[in-house]
């Protein structure tokens, strides 16, 4: 039996039939054409699917559509507004914080909650935060060094806007 | 992987789940954080009838000190008891766990009480919450019934929740003064299944020998294991380095790890024995003055 649930995605309210079996992640991707998140290895495992639920990183390949029914999904589509990268995206760029860019969305998003919970995070502190997303690239030099330009450039805003 | 079809139902309160679980006759499962849960159905190693949805229930989030206690409600995640400030000071051996369970985000949305009911011996909290010698609540139609966790943890995934219960919480003692734990664990990777991990819960006397100890066994048998002999002997000692040689050779000899990817059984025991030890250390070195 399908189950009518509604969200609000990056903003945007949806309102959407699901059956209860539909991992978050294919009603993103196939009900709502929002493809920029990617399913790596559908096992809970490598975090390319992480998207924001209420604020809240989450493997979307692990919670069910009808589980965010009256929640606000965030995904790496949201991120640029009016046609500007947000300052993570602008760091990735600078950085070399990619090579194929499949793990890429999920390290955005991840990077974005820890950035959101810990505006300064230690070097260790990204590492431990982003232990749970696999870049099998090897580029996690650049992707550490990408969010540390992020927090900084973003604290650096914060304090020039008081 | 899309799991076998279900039905799905999110009630507000845990009469409401107990009654669902009632009617499914055998064929329902609460779903909390779904850590396990969503993965098990996904490769269809679980197919149930009904999922019953708890993470709407307020009542289950409960977590907070009482009557010499940490509630730890059925919906408190990882990442929250990672979190508390009121843990990081006055339960070191709950903290250092909750800081190993899987990875971060799983961390965000797996509960304690979820990682409990799954009884996976490779899991974190059984072997740490066994050394805490926690309790379990369980709740059913007649109503709360409260156990050792050691005696909830019957076997492999089997613990002795009834068809209709639900671990509605988990109670740990709140430590008296002079003590300690710590969790030590062997991972190949984070997000892995530990190849051997120890947690240790101590109380001293005011001079200095062992008052209370708990020793818990991760990956180390069929269901996580309390080092009985371990704990007997250190009992009334003074902790030094002897005692805790000789405690942690006992808890090695006591493990039954079976061998696998991660290790062989002879590398797995002798695992049990460093870290054994390495909890015991830092488990006292966690004590304040």
């Amino acid at each position: 039996m399908s189950h009518h649930i509604e969200i609000t995605v990056n903003g945007t309210h949806q309102a959407l039939d699901v059956e209860p079996r539909l991992p978050l992640v294919f009603a993103l991707r196939e009900m709502l054409d929002l493809t920029g998140t990617h399913v790596g290895c559908d096992t809970t495992s490598c975090g390319a699917c992480t998207v924001l639920v209420d604020g809240t990183p989450v493997k979307s390949c692990t919670m069910f559509a009808v589980q965010a029914d009256g929640c606000s999904v965030e995904t790496v589509e949201g991120l640029a507004a009016g046609g500007e990268l947000h300052p993570l995206q602008k760091a990735f760029w600078e950085n070399h914080g990619l090579q194929c860019g499949f793990c890429t969305p999920g390290m955005l998003m991840t990077a974005k909650a820890l950035l959101a919970r810990n505006p300064r995070p230690s070097e260790v502190e990204i590492r431990r935060g982003i232990s749970g997303n696999l870049c099998r690239c090897t580029g996690y030099q650049n992707i550490v060094k990408a969010i540390q330009q992020a927090a900084a450039e973003q604290s650096t805003a914060a304090a020039a806007g008081d | 992987m899309i799991p076998a079809a279900f039905e799905y139902a999110a009630p507000k309160t845990v009469a409401e789940a107990i009654a669902l679980l009632r009617g499914a006759d055998s064929g329902g499962k609460i779903l909390a954080g779904g850590q396990s849960l969503v993965p098990m159905m996904r490769f269809r190693l679980a197919a149930p009838n009904l999922l019953i949805d708890i993470t709407r229930i307020p009542e289950l989030r409960i977590f907070k000190e009482e009557s010499g206690y940490l509630r730890i409600g059925a919906m408190v995640t990882h990442g929250e008891l990672e979190r508390s400030a009121m843990v990081g000071e006055r339960y070191p051996l709950l903290a250092s766990t909750a800081r190993v369970v899987a990875d971060p985000i799983v961390r965000e949305r797996g509960t304690i009480c979820g990682s409990l009911v799954h009884a996976d011996p490779a899991g974190d909290w059984g072997a740490a919450l066994i050394a805490a010698r926690a309790q379990a609540v369980v709740t059913g139609p007649a109503g709360e019934r409260t156990m050792p966790l050691d005696d909830f943890l019957v076997d492999t995934f089997t613990t002795a929740l009834g068809e209709d219960e639900i671990l509605t919480e988990v109670r740990v003692p709140t430590p008296p003064a002079l003590s300690g734990g710590n969790y030590q664990k062997i991972e190949r990777k984070v997000g892995d299944f530990a190849t051997a991990a120890v947690g240790v819960q101590l109380t001293l006397s005011e001079q200095g020998a062992v008052e209370a100890v708990g020793i818990g066994l991760c990956a180390a048998g069929p269901v996580s294991l309390r080092a009985t002999a371990a704990e007997g002997m250190l009992i009334g000692k003074v902790l030094d380095d002897a005692s805790i040689t000789a405690a942690a050779a006992a808890a090695a000899t006591q493990a039954e790890p079976t061998a696998d990817t991660r290790g062989a059984i002879d590398y797995k025991r002798d695992m049990v024995r460093v870290l054994t030890s390495r909890a015991l250390h830092a488990a006292r070195a966690a004590i304040r003055a």
